[in-house]
């Protein structure tokens, strides 16, 4: 008997002892777009998140409370789907206990794991997802770091205003929650502002002959086309516009033309402007963390590319949690989501603030997009930055 | 009214390429009345069968035709001997099932080696443009390699002795065999020929738009509403019912929103089993 209880004591004593001796750590979970079509963009994202969590780590971990804290990530690859996503984030919390959270790419996506996070009260930042409603329908934790989709194209249509006032646009847009949200918005701002619209047409996501539809680009007689989805479309639509030669003097199309990989199409990306939430040339004066230059020049070194918004988007998330965390000094959720709540900071991203009006809580309201376009530059393909003016690299080219 | 000649010309372009593809289909059903399930998957394969031989030759797509051909029709003859083989003759639901299953590993297989990334063959081809609009290079080319094989086929099955064994075959299997026909072997060499048309088409398909693992679906699809409209079992018929779906289509999309087009085709699949009430599992053959 008495061995029996000096046993017991022992293996409770350690039980007590163990979690001491291990390493604080705090487990962010989130999902990837290992496969699937939002792939190329979802990567990028991720890359983000490694680089600031593997400079963090480096650095000793997050201080808070008198503690430092590692950072260890749990992540799957969401194959680009809505289901995968539902059952994912339940994983992550329940089963990986993760104590925050950050959303995967895309709007849709993102809504589905806002439904999840907000089911168990956890405090999520979303990257890569600028659809507004997700935010308008009641959420407490949710903190968007991306510019809403409503912004998207504003700068766009006046850089193309400045060049042709009297152009005649094309809508052509990939039908998904973001891309709609940003056309619809786009040209109501449009006719309000006298612009032309010839055409208003989206196309289901899984199209890839759009023969048919930029033979209607064509027979609108349009001067310009602003629309477009994500990377595999977009880039697409690039290259058949390029190929029927629809004869357009101006092309936005969203998220595609922001990858470097877009330069792959060569004479196709010429001139095509894209709406950036980000630049590597931006200027800002960030209050913490690298600015813009120095994080491309970061990323270029660990994965021997540049670094495009997606991937500036997956640090900045990091960047704002960290400074939440050690801002109210704990880890607790609701006081992080307090400190979320109350900053107003500049990083490299640009300028950052949470909405706290509980109608749109969490909507992106400080943050300002930038429009590049793809010039030739010495005979390279480079993006430039075209709008705003004050941040302006290069001439319109129109 | 030009906007809707240079969408129906197009059209006409691309819907060859479906008819090539629906070629394949319809000769397995012709010849051995099993729907070849896996015919999706086999478009796919000549999709990235083209792609790789792109990539590790710097070949032209249209030069390696005949190399996809002949790895297809291995490929479609290794099948019949494996899966297909022993089902035929017994109720068409097991034919049904064999071919669906072997779609299912093949699909299973592409995603883990290839994962379900687009894929893009580059061509580049000048076009001709003609009043602001352009027909690419890749859809006249395309086209033309379609009409090309589907005239090979037509002499193959008309004027060769092995392709009107196969016409025998499929005409009355025991007679053929009364006569010293080896229906056995004839069998496995149309299921060959049925996946080499429909690797083709997919090489094809490749040089125009960017493909993953799971486009087969959305072609395979399209392949039976052609089959349907072109007539069973008949491939000539095939080929004219992809045309005349790429005609519609053409017409149709300059009048409404491009994401209705899915709507008339399959609207006029009904319209035609209805008119045609035999239907795809009509088992007379008279």
């Amino acid at each position: 008997m008495n061995t029996n209880r000096l046993f017991l004591v022992a293996t409770a004593a350690l039980l007590v002892a163990a979690p001491a001796l291990a390493e604080d750590t705090i487990t962010i979970g989130f999902t990837v777009s290992q496969t699937g079509p939002l792939n190329n963009d979802s990567v990028s994202q991720m890359r983000g998140f490694e680089l600031w969590r593997d400079e963090v780590n480096a650095a000793g971990g997050i201080k808070a409370g008198g503690k430092q804290y590692k950072i260890n990530f749990a992540s799957y690859d969401d194959e680009s789907q809505n289901v995968r996503v539902q059952q994912l984030y339940t994983r992550l919390i329940v089963n990986d206990k993760a104590q925050f959270l950050f959303s995967p790419y895309s709007s849709g996506l993102v809504a589905t794991a806002a439904i999840i996070s907000e089911q168990y009260g956890k405090v999520m930042l979303t990257t890569g997802g600028a659809e507004e409603k997700t935010y308008q329908l009641g959420n407490k934790n949710l903190f968007q770091v991306y510019s809403p989709a409503g912004q998207y194209l504003a700068g766009a249509l006046d850089a193309l205003k400045e060049k042709n006032p009297k152009a005649q646009v094309a809508f052509v847009y990939k039908d998904d929650p973001f891309s709609k949200a940003v056309a619809q918005v786009t040209r109501d701002l449009a006719k309000r502002q006298g612009v032309n619209v010839v055409l208003d047409e989206s196309y289901s996501p899984s199209t890839t002959d759009f023969g048919p539809i930029i033979n209607k680009v064509i027979s609108a007689k349009a001067d310009a086309l602003l629309g477009g989805g994500h990377y595999p479309d977009g880039s697409t639509l690039a290259r058949q516009l390029y190929d029927q030669k629809a004869g357009l003097k101006w092309v936005t199309l969203l998220v595609a033309p922001d990858t470097p990989k877009f330069a792959e199409l060569g004479d196709a990306a010429m001139g095509i402007s894209v709406p950036s939430q980000w630049a590597p040339q931006v200027t800002f004066k960030p209050d913490f963390g690298p600015n813009a230059q120095e994080l491309d020049k970061r990323f270029t070194e660990k994965y021997k590319i540049g670094a495009g918004y997606h991937a500036a988007g997956g640090y900045t998330a990091g960047l704002l949690l960290q400074h939440a965390i050690e801002q109210s000094g704990s880890i607790d959720q609701a006081k992080v989501s307090a400190a979320l709540n109350k900053i107003d900071v500049t990083t490299l991203f640009g300028r950052t603030k949470f909405s706290n009006d509980p109608k749109e809580h969490g909507l992106q309201i400080a943050h300002a997009m930038v429009v590049g376009q793809w010039q030739k530059k010495g005979g390279q393909l480079v993006k430039e930055v075209i709008w705003p003016s004050a941040a302006r690299t290069a001439d319109i080219i129109y | 009214m030009i906007g809707v000649l240079a969408s129906v010309i197009d059209g006409v372009l691309v819907g060859s390429v479906y008819g090539l593809a629906a070629m394949g289909l319809t000769l397995i059903w012709g010849v051995m009345r099993v729907i070849n399930l896996t015919h999706g998957a086999m478009i796919v394969l000549g999709m990235f069968i083209i792609y790789f031989l792109a990539k590790a030759t710097g070949l032209s797509p249209y030069a390696s035709m005949p190399i996809v051909v002949v790895v297809a029709f291995g490929v479609g003859v290794a099948t019949y001997w494996i899966a297909v083989d022993r089902v035929i003759g017994r109720p068409i639901l097991m034919s049904l099932l064999a071919t669906f299953a072997c779609n299912m590993i093949l699909i299973g297989v592409g995603t883990a080696l290839w994962t379900t990334s687009p894929y893009n063959v580059p061509v580049s081809l000048p076009g001709i443009s003609w009043q602001g609009y352009t027909f690419t290079g890749t859809h006249m080319m395309a086209a033309a390699c379609a009409g090309l094989i589907a005239g090979l086929l037509y002499l193959f099955l008309n004027h060769v002795r092995y392709g009107k064994a196969i016409r025998a075959v499929a005409s009355n299997r025991e007679a053929a065999e009364l006569s010293g026909i080896p229906t056995r072997q004839v069998l496995a060499v149309t299921f060959g020929i049925g996946v080499a048309l429909a690797c083709a088409a997919g090489a094809l398909i490749a040089t125009l738009f960017p493909f993953t693992v799971l486009s087969g679906s959305s072609y395979q699809l399209k392949s039976f509403v052609v089959t349907v409209l072109g007539g069973l079992g008949n491939p000539a018929g095939a080929l004219l019912g992809g045309i005349a779906l790429g005609l519609i289509e053409g017409l149709a999309t300059p009048f409404m929103p491009v994401s209705w087009t899915p709507i008339i085709e399959f609207a006029l699949f009904v319209v035609v089993l209805l008119a045609f009430p035999r239907g795809i599992f009509a088992l007379s053959r008279a």
